[in-house]
């Protein structure tokens, strides 16, 4: 993973709540079997719409999405982040996030800023009054400055260190492997296990069509 | 102090505590994989040379996108056929079960763990999908994760994470007769808005929770996420074990003593104290349905579209407009006039047996509107065995209804199972979002019970409204 210092970008007004990764990506587009080339599918439903922020061209080439409370709320697709950091985004700024949203984006490199209702009001009129005007957010001091205004923002400390480092975590956890297996040899063996597989014998149907 | 449930199933599971900020180590003991969240993980594996740790805690079911009709011919959408096929070829390298399309076993993920008795208390149970909060039904702590920690979990069988808050939601008082589990939950998701659960795990206690079945418990836990929540659970009893004995994976003489001996330890103790608590009155509760576009926005089945100008909180009232104007609504208009085209009973959320025998029930010896489509697709292929050998088939295809197999179906559309713009919907699913269930469709969500009397009088109804389309008809006992 990049290691992510600061990074200045052009802000994207997003005014709706509640943006739910149904809308941040759809359903159909889950398909693909690679973890790139989801820039497509970002907003598709919303970006048919002319007006919708990303279509306008002062807005397209955005790397700071500021949107409204509750963002990427709904299913735990991590093609929703991917989705977002494919298009280009770097950061989103917004006042609370869904759980798994927030998780997925840290592991992804994607930084994910609490900044207050207020604040967001604030940076959502400059980025209104002057379209393609840029933020620079530094994950260093948790800042994100637009013109004269600088907002401070909240990042879990532990998330930051990793991303400023660019660490990954499951080299992270690997690191402990002793204490896992330690761990694994104090279990009960009552703990149920999926292999052997069992099955209920009452109705037992054949597989409708090899598996290869 | 005591500790609640939620600190218990934690600390039974801290492989390591975490130091300087650093999140704790936790073990998982269930790990359940398909065909959407996955493949990106084992690719990870796969470059990085790495083995799925414990091939033995997981399990893996195609249910997303599979279709469910001509199961026994190649799925035609070539994408969604790629995604199955990478699941199978990914389970078959890396030593992990899976069952596929047409076998006993397949079905929705969140169904097939229960069923299996892979699923019981005082687990850690993980899966690529936001609805593992199922399984908290049980008195595990199980919630959604995303790819990353898929991959995370397949190599280490373990998640760095940050403690939960602990949320009591108490249900007291008698449930009336024609309201569900399903709304409890909707009526609990209204109350505390759809992030009113973030960064909490809930756990649902009182009397109502308790008189309710497993299924009917795996309905609440399901949608905890619908508030915000990364779990929800309910403290395992007599009724958890009850279900649990007996299953294929279920422990067996000496050993089921020794897990229900550990099970009775998992209640909060007396002496807790959760970080909030919320408090509902099941007496209270009628049928209850959505009107907008996420599932916070619900109200009873008697009330009226609301009107935005009512609203008193500027984010709440545009998203109020956004959602009428979406839903094609007109603030006013009472919700039982809305007139349904397609009715989907199942899913993760409404799927299981009895959800199908609660329709039936209501459908039985009536006709279903003539304008009003209704869609039954069971949680598992093991459902559908289950309901055909009880007749329960025959039930629904007599009233003119689609009986179809097993997996996620219309919940999320991924399948060819989807509504045409502006199509409306009563769905026993889980989410209403924009676009969920198909581009431009519009989705109210419901119980089993409306869905079932939905699809008699062709809008959305509650079985009390039946009575003066038996008087018209005849039918109807």
């Amino acid at each position: 993973m990049e290691k992510f210092t600061t990074h200045t970008g052009i802000g994207v007004p997003l005014r709706r709540s509640n943006v739910d990764t149904d809308q941040i990506i759809p359903a159909v587009y889950l398909k693909r079997v690679t973890r790139t080339g989801f820039e497509d599918a970002l907003f598709a439903a919303w970006r048919g719409d002319e007006s919708f922020i990303l279509n306008q061209e002062e807005y397209k080439a955005g790397s700071v999405l500021v949107a409204g409370p509750d963002f990427g709320t709904g299913s735990s697709r991590e093609h929703a982040v991917w989705a977002l950091k494919d298009y280009g985004f770097k950061v989103v700024l917004a006042s609370r996030f869904a759980d798994i949203f927030r998780g997925n984006s840290g592991k992804q490199g994607l930084v994910t800023g609490i900044v207050s209702q207020e604040n967001i009001e604030l940076l959502w009129k400059m980025l209104e009054t002057e379209p393609g005007k840029e933020i620079t957010v530094s994950l260093e001091d948790r800042t994100a400055s637009c013109g004269e205004l600088t907002v401070p923002f909240e990042i879990d400390d532990y998330v930051r260190w990793r991303l400023m480092e660019g660490l990954d975590d499951i080299g992270l956890t690997l690191q402990n492997e002793a204490d896992i297996t330690a761990f694994e040899a104090t279990r009960d063996a009552w703990r149920p296990k999926t292999l052997p597989a069992k099955t209920d014998e009452k109705f037992v149907v054949e597989v409708a069509r090899p598996v290869e | 102090m005591g500790t609640t449930l939620a600190e218990k199933l934690w600390a039974d599971h801290l492989v390591r505590k975490g130091e300087d900020g650093a999140p704790d180590l936790i073990y998982i003991d269930l790990h359940m994989c398909h065909e959407v969240t996955s493949p990106q993980a084992f690719e990870g594996l796969r470059l990085a040379g790495r083995p799925v740790r414990r091939p033995d805690l997981t399990i893996a079911t195609e249910d997303h996108n599979t279709p469910t009709l001509d199961i026994d011919k190649p799925i035609a959408d070539l994408t969604s056929r790629t995604q199955v096929d990478t699941l199978r070829a990914n389970a078959k390298e890396f030593g992990v079960r899976i069952h596929s399309l047409g076998d006993s076993d397949q079905g929705i993920v969140h169904v097939v763990g229960p069923q299996l008795g892979l699923t019981m208390p005082g687990m850690t149970v993980v899966c690529g999908d936001s609805h593992t909060s199922t399984h908290g039904a049980f008195g595990s702590l199980a919630f959604g994760i995303g790819t990353s920690e898929v991959e995370h979990v397949l190599a280490t069988q373990t998640l760095p994470l940050k403690p939960f808050k602990t949320m009591a939601i108490n249900v007291d008082g008698e449930l009336p007769e024609g309201s569900t589990a399903k709304d409890i939950i909707l009526a609990i998701i209204a109350k505390i808005g759809t992030g009113g659960g973030q960064g909490y795990v809930l756990e649902y206690r009182g009397e109502a929770i308790r008189k309710l079945s497993m299924e009917a418990r795996m309905t609440i836990c399901n949608m905890s996420i619908e508030a915000g929540a990364r779990a929800g659970m309910i403290a395992p009893d007599e009724t958890t074990f009850e279900y649990v004995k007996g299953r294929p994976h279920a422990p067996e003489g000496a050993d089921w003593d020794a897990a229900v001996d550990y099970w009775r330890t998992l209640t909060t103790d007396d002496d807790a104290v959760f970080d909030t608590e919320v408090n509902l009155n099941a007496a209270d509760l009628e049928p209850f349905v959505t009107w907008g576009t996420n599932p916070g926005q619900g109200l009873p089945l008697s009330a009226t579209v609301p009107n935005p100008a009512e609203i008193a909180d500027a984010d709440e009232r545009e998203a109020a407009v956004n959602a009428i104007r979406y839903m094609g609504l007109t603030p006013g208009q009472p919700l039982r006039d809305l007139a349904i085209d397609t009715v989907f009973l199942g899913s993760c959320t409404n799927g299981r047996i009895e959800d199908l025998r609660a329709a039936a029930e209501i459908i039985q010896g009536r006709t279903k509107a003539a304008h009003t489509r209704m869609l039954v697709v069971p949680g598992s292929a093991r459902v559908r065995l289950q309901a055909e050998q009880e007749g329960l088939d025959k039930i629904f295809i007599e009233f003119g209804a689609e009986w179809r197999n097993a997996g996620c179906s219309m919940c999320l559309g991924m399948n060819p199972d989807q509504l045409k713009p502006e199509e409306r919907s009563a769905s026993t699913s889980n989410r209403n979002f924009e676009g969920r269930q198909g581009k431009g469709g519009r989705t109210h969500l419901v119980s089993p019970l409306v869905a079932a009397a939905t699809a008699v009088r062709g809008t959305l109804s509650s079985p009390a409204d039946l009575a003066d389309v038996d008087v018209l008809v005849g039918a109807g006992a």
